[in-house]
C-alpha cells in the first residue's frame, strides 16, 4: 500500500528505498506546485537511530529544535522481530511570521525496520541521503552496530557521552568513531561556556603567565556527569600539556594528579547531588601565587569568584542564558558543520586518566 | 649591533577551537541612551549578546542623556525597550542580571559637569571590580553633537587610559558634505587616535552584506567573470515601500543621496568590486575599497544632471491606502526641493571596471521594500539554435538579495521541455536563511562586538568617508544650484521616469 495520503506526507508498507526516493522526488515536486518562492537549500541529512519504542520522545526533540532543523532527517526506528520496512515521508517549509524572515525546508523520512536489516542498513540509507551534504549519524539509544554499518556513509557521529553506561566505554567509542570521521559530542557541548570563560579569566596578558602556575583544578558535576567533567579536565590538560596521571576514587570524588613541567597539580572531580540537569556544576582553579577563581551555576549566568593573592575578592555573574537540552542538540547538529581541534586532545588526555590509553 | 630582546607575549592556549573569543571586560556609555536607536536597536542588541554569553565577563552599561532620571529609572526603561524589540523573549533572570548592572548620568552633551560624573562613575566602576575596563563611548546622539563629546571627553581625559582601550562608535550620518565631513574628522582625531573611532554602518553588520565578500573571494566561479569584459552593468538598489513618517526634520536636511547613496549603497558598491585583499584585517579590506572610490572620477557641475537624477513622491497608494505626496508630509516645508529619490549612474576608472556602468538608486514611497545588487552578464555572442516560440534570451543575471529576501540567485537559459529547442530564463536560487542552521545576528550585536574587540574590518575609515563625500558632494552642490520644484513620481511606483534617462543603451531598470 502505498501514497500520498495528505498534501506533503507520504506513506508505505512492506516498501523499498527506492520508493521512497520516488516519493521524496514527488514531494520536492508537490512543494513546487503549492508555492513558488520553495527554495529547497540544504545543509545536512541527519540519520537517526531509535528504538522503535522511544521513536515518538526522539521524534519530538527533532521539532523542538526550530531553525537548527536538518534539511533532510532520515529517522531508523528499531523493532527487533521486524521483518519488513515500513515508512513514511513528509516535506515541509516553515515560513517566519515576517518578510525576509527565514524559511527552512524539512524533510522527514522515518523507516520502521528490524534487526535482520542492520547487516544492510547502508543500503537502505544511502539512497535516500543528499549527497555533497555532510551526513551526521546520532543513535541515542545505543545501537551501535547499526552505526558501525554507517561508517562508510557518515562524516560526523553525534554522540552524548555522558549517555554511556561507563566513562571507559564512552571514551573508548568515542575514540574509535573519531578513527572515521568526526565526533560531535554533547557532553563537550555542554562545557562550552566554562572553556570560554576559563580561557576568558586569562586572556588579559596580565593574568596569562597564571596559566602556568595553576596547581589546583576542581570541577563539580551532576552525579551522572562524570564525563563531562573529565572532559574539561582533558582539555585543560591537552592545551597546558600537562601529563595527567590515573585517575583514584575517594569517597565519592575522582582525584588524579598532573604533571607539568614545573610542577604537580591536583584536580578533583566531585559529583553535585543538588544540580538537577546533566553537565557541570561548577570549577575551581588555585594558582600557587595564591589566585583562585570559582564558577558556579547561578541565576542569569555562571557565578563567578576571584580571590587575589593579598585576600581580595570580588563576586560576580557572567552573564548568559541556559542553552537547555533542546539547544545542546541543535548545537550538536549545528557543529556538525564546523570542526572543534580540542576535543580529540580532551578525549585522549580524560583517556590516559581513566588508564585506558 | 646590539638587538633588544622584547618581552615575549604568551599566546593564550586555551582559546583554540572556540568560535567565541574573549573580549576584555568592557564599560559601554552610551550617549542619548534614552532615544530611539538606542530603544530599538542597542539596548536589544547588548542584550542579546548577554544571552548568548557573549559580552565580556566583566561588563557595565551607562546611559546617559539629558532628561532628568535615577538609575532605577534607566534600568526600567531598558527593561521595557528590551521586551519590546529583542529579536528573542528575554530570559528574565539574564535580563535582570544585565539591567542590573545599568547606570544613568544625567545632563546635556555640552555640559562640563556632566563629565565630571560619567568621569566619576567610570572610575567607581573600575575600582569596584578593581579591573581597568576598557571604554567604549557610542554617540548615539544627533550629529552635531559628535565634535562635541570628543572634545569633552578629550578635555576631562577621558579619551585615553594607562591599562585599558578607550574605543569611541560614530553612528551616521558622518557629515552633510564633504567639508563637514573633513571638519568631523579634524575635530575627532584631534582627540582620539584613528584605531580609537569606529564609524558605524549598519549595513555592514548585515551578513549578507559581509557574505558579498566571501562570495566573491571564496567561490572559484565568479571571480574569472567579474570584469568589464564579462559584465555589462551593475544595479544597486534600495527601495522602500514607506514615506518619511516622523522623521520630517531630519529628512529634510538630508535627502536620499545622503541618507542612503552616501554611506550604505557606496558600501556596497566597494564591496562588490574591490580588488582582493590581501588578509581580511581592518587595513588591508579599507585601502582596497578605499582604491575604488578614489577611481570614480566625481562630476562636474555639467555633467550632473546626465549622471543623477533626484524627485519627490507625490500623493498615490500604498498597500491599498491612499497616501499623501511629500509635501503633505506634516513638517516638511511646502517649498522642499528635498529628494526623496535619487539614482546615479558611476563609472569606476580601473583596469577591471572601466566602461561598466553602475546604476545605483533609492526612494522611498515605492512599490516594495527591496535592496539588492544586480550584476547583468554581457549576452553570449551568437545563438545558433533561437527558435519561434521561445520567450527569449536574457542574459544572465546574478542578484544578490540584501533585505527583505537574503541570498542570491541567478538567473539561467534552459530549454523548455518539448520537440522545439524553445529557451527561456529560469531563477537558480539560494536563500541564505534555508542554508545555514543559526538565526542571524542583528547587524548592531556583531558590530558592537567587533568594536568591544577592537575588530574594525566593518567600520568605515576617514578615507573613506571623505572619499564617498568626494563623489557625492558635487552632485548636492549642483542640486542646490537647480530650482524646483523637483519632478514627482506616484507613491508606491517604481519611481520616476526621468531615472530612465540614466540609462546606456539598452539597459532598463530591474522591476523593483
Amino acid at each position: 500500500m502505498t501514497g500520498l495520503e495528505t498534501p506533503g506526507v507520504w506513506s508505505a508498507e512492506g516498501t523499498s528505498p527506492g520508493a521512497i526516493e520516488a516519493a521524496l522526488r514527488q514531494l520536492l515536486e508537490q512543494q513546487y506546485q503549492e508555492s513558488e518562492a520553495y527554495v529547497p537549500a540544504r545543509v545536512l541529512n541527519l540519520i537517526a537511530i531509535v528504538d522503535r519504542e522511544w521513536r515518538g520522545e526522539i521524534v519530538n526533540r527533532l521539532e523542538r529544535l526550530g531553525r537548527f532543523h536538518p534539511s533532510r532527517t532520515i529517522v531508523c526506528a528499531l523493532e527487533p522481530r521486524r521483518d519488513r520496512l515500513d515508512a513514511w515521508a513528509t516535506m515541509t517549509t516553515h515560513h517566519g511570521s515576517s518578510p525576509g524572515s527565514l524559511a527552512v525546508c524539512e524533510e522527514r523520512v522515518e523507516i520502521e525496520m528490524g534487526q535482520r536489516h542492520i547487516d544492510g542498513l547502508d543500503t537502505i540509507v544511502d539512497p535516500l541521503i543528499v549527497h555533497d551534504l555532510a551526513t551526521v549519524v546520532w543513535s541515542p539509544h545505543g545501537h551501535d552496530d547499526a552505526v558501525d554499518a554507517l561508517v562508510d556513509l557518515a562524516d560526523v557521529f553525534l554522540i552524548d557521552s555522558v549517555e554511556a553506561p561507563a566513562p571507559e566505554a564512552a571514551i573508548a567509542r568515542a575514540e574509535q568513531l573519531l578513527q572515521t570521521g568526526y565526533v560531535v559530542d554533547l557532553a563537550w557541548l555542554r562545557s562550552t561556556p566554562w572553556r570560554e570563560r576559563i580561557a576568558a579569566t586569562f586572556d588579559p596578558p596580565g593574568w596569562r603567565p597564571s596559566l602556568e602556575r595553576i596547581e589546583e583544578v576542581v570541577v563539580r558535576h551532576h552525579p551522572e556527569s562524570a564525563l563531562s567533567a573529565l572532559l574539561l579536565v582533558g582539555w585543560m590538560a591537552s592545551r597546558l600539556r600537562w601529563e595527567p596521571g590515573a585517575m583514584l576514587q575517594q569517597n565519592g570524588s575522582m582525584l588524579a594528579r598532573a604533571r607539568t613541567r614545573k610542577h604537580e597539580v591536583k584536580l578533583r572531580l566531585e559529583p553535585e547531588a543538588r544540580q538537577s540537569v546533566p553537565g557541570l556544576a561548577g570549577i575551581t582553579l588555585a594558582t600557587s601565587a595564591g589566585v583562585s577563581l570559582s564558577l558556579d551555576r547561578g541565576p542569569g549566568g555562571l557565578a563567578a569568584k576571584r580571590r587575589l593573592r593579598d585576600g581580595r575578592e570580588s563576586n560576580y555573574v557572567v552573564l548568559g542564558a541556559s542553552r537547555g537540552e533542546t539547544g545542546i542538540l541543535g548545537e550538536g547538529i549545528r557543529q556538525a558543520l564546523l570542526r572543534d581541534p580540542t576535543y580529540g586532545p580532551a578525549l585522549s588526555a580524560a583517556s590516559a586518566m581513566l588508564g585506558s590509553a | 649591533m646590539a638587538t633588544v630582546a622584547q618581552p615575549e607575549q604568551r599566546e593564550n592556549p586555551l582559546v583554540e577551537g572556540l568560535e567565541r573569543l574573549p573580549v576584555h571586560p568592557t564599560t559601554l556609555a552610551i550617549f542619548g541612551a534614552t532615544g530611539d536607536l538606542s530603544k530599538r536597536k542597542l539596548l536589544p542588541a547588548i542584550y542579546n549578546l548577554a544571552h548568548e554569553g557573549a559580552l565580556p565577563e566583566r561588563f557595565n552599561l551607562i546611559g546617559i542623556s539629558r532628561g532628568e532620571q535615577s538609575d532605577e529609572e534607566f534600568q526600567q526603561l531598558a527593561r521595557e525597550s528590551i521586551e519590546q524589540f529583542s529579536r528573542r523573549p528575554p530570559d528574565d533572570q539574564v535580563l535582570s542580571s544585565l539591567v542590573g548592572r545599568m547606570r544613568y548620568v544625567t545632563g546635556s552633551f555640552d555640559q562640563p559637569d556632566m563629565y565630571d560624573r560619567l568621569g566619576q562613575a567610570l572610575t567607581e566602576l573600575d575600582e569596584d571590580a578593581d579591573i581597568a575596563f576598557n571604554r567604549l563611548f557610542y554617540l548615539s546622539t544627533a550629529p552635531s553633537f559628535f565634535p562635541v563629546i570628543a572634545k569633552m571627553l578629550g578635555e576631562r581625559e577621558l579619551h585615553r587610559r594607562e591599562g585599558s582601550e578607550v574605543r569611541m562608535i560614530v553612528e551616521k550620518p558622518f557629515g552633510t558634505d564633504l567639508e563637514s565631513a573633513l571638519a568631523l574628522n579634524r575635530e575627532l582625531l584631534s582627540v582620539f587616535d584613528e584605531r580609537q573611532i569606529f564609524r558605524i554602518d549598519h549595513y555592514l553588520g548585515k551578513e549578507t552584506v559581509q557574505n558579498m565578500l566571501v562570495l566573491r573571494f571564496a567561490n572559484e566561479i565568479f571571480e574569472p567573470l567579474w570584469n568589464r569584459s564579462y559584465v555589462d552593468s551593475v544595479q544597486i538598489t534600495a527601495a522602500e515601500d514607506i514615506g518619511i513618517g516622523t522623521r520630517a526634520g531630519y529628512y529634510d536636511q538630508s535627502g536620499a543621496l545622503r541618507d542612503l547613496i552616501q554611506n550604505h549603497m557606496l558600501q556596497l558598491l566597494m564591496l562588490l568590486t574591490m580588488e582582493p585583499p590581501v588578509s581580511f584585517d581592518a587595513n588591508p579590506v579599507r585601502d582596497e575599497k578605499v582604491k575604488v572610490l578614489r577611481a570614480i572620477r566625481p562630476p562636474t557641475p555639467e555633467e550632473v544632471p546626465s549622471m543623477a537624477v533626484r524627485a519627490q513622491y507625490g500623493p498615490g497608494k500604498a498597500g491599498g491606502e491612499e497616501v499623501h505626496g511629500y509635501l503633505d508630509e506634516e513638517g516638511v516645508p511646502d517649498d522642499s526641493t528635498t529628494e526623496t529619490y535619487a539614482a546615479v549612474r558611476l563609472k569606476i576608472s580601473n583596469w577591471r571596471w572601466a566602461g561598466v556602468p553602475f546604476y545605483l538608486r533609492t526612494g522611498k514611497r515605492l512599490a516594495r521594500k527591496n535592496t539588492e545588487i544586480a550584476v547583468r552578464l554581457k549576452p553570449v555572442p551568437h545563438l545558433a539554435f533561437q527558435q519561434q516560440g521561445s520567450l527569449g534570451v536574457e542574459p544572465n543575471q546574478l542578484v544578490l538579495m540584501v533585505q527583505p529576501n537574503e541570498g542570491v540567485s541567478l538567473s539561467l537559459v534552459t530549454k523548455i521541455p518539448g520537440a522545439r529547442m524553445a529557451v527561456r530564463p529560469v531563477n537558480m536560487e539560494f536563500q541564505y536563511g534555508t542554508s545555514f542552521l543559526s538565526q542571524s545576528p542583528e547587524a548592531y550585536e556583531r558590530l558592537i562586538l567587533d568594536t568591544m574587540r577592537g575588530e574594525a574590518t566593518l567600520f568605515a575609515r576617514n578615507d573613506e568617508v571623505e572619499a564617498a563625500w568626494a563623489i557625492c558632494d558635487p552632485i548636492l552642490q549642483a542640486w542646490s544650484q537647480m530650482p524646483g520644484p523637483l519632478p514627482q513620481y506616484p507613491a508606491g511606483s517604481a519611481g520616476p521616469k526621468e531615472a530612465d534617462d540614466l540609462l546606456e543603451g539598452d539597459d532598463r531598470w530591474r522591476p523593483l
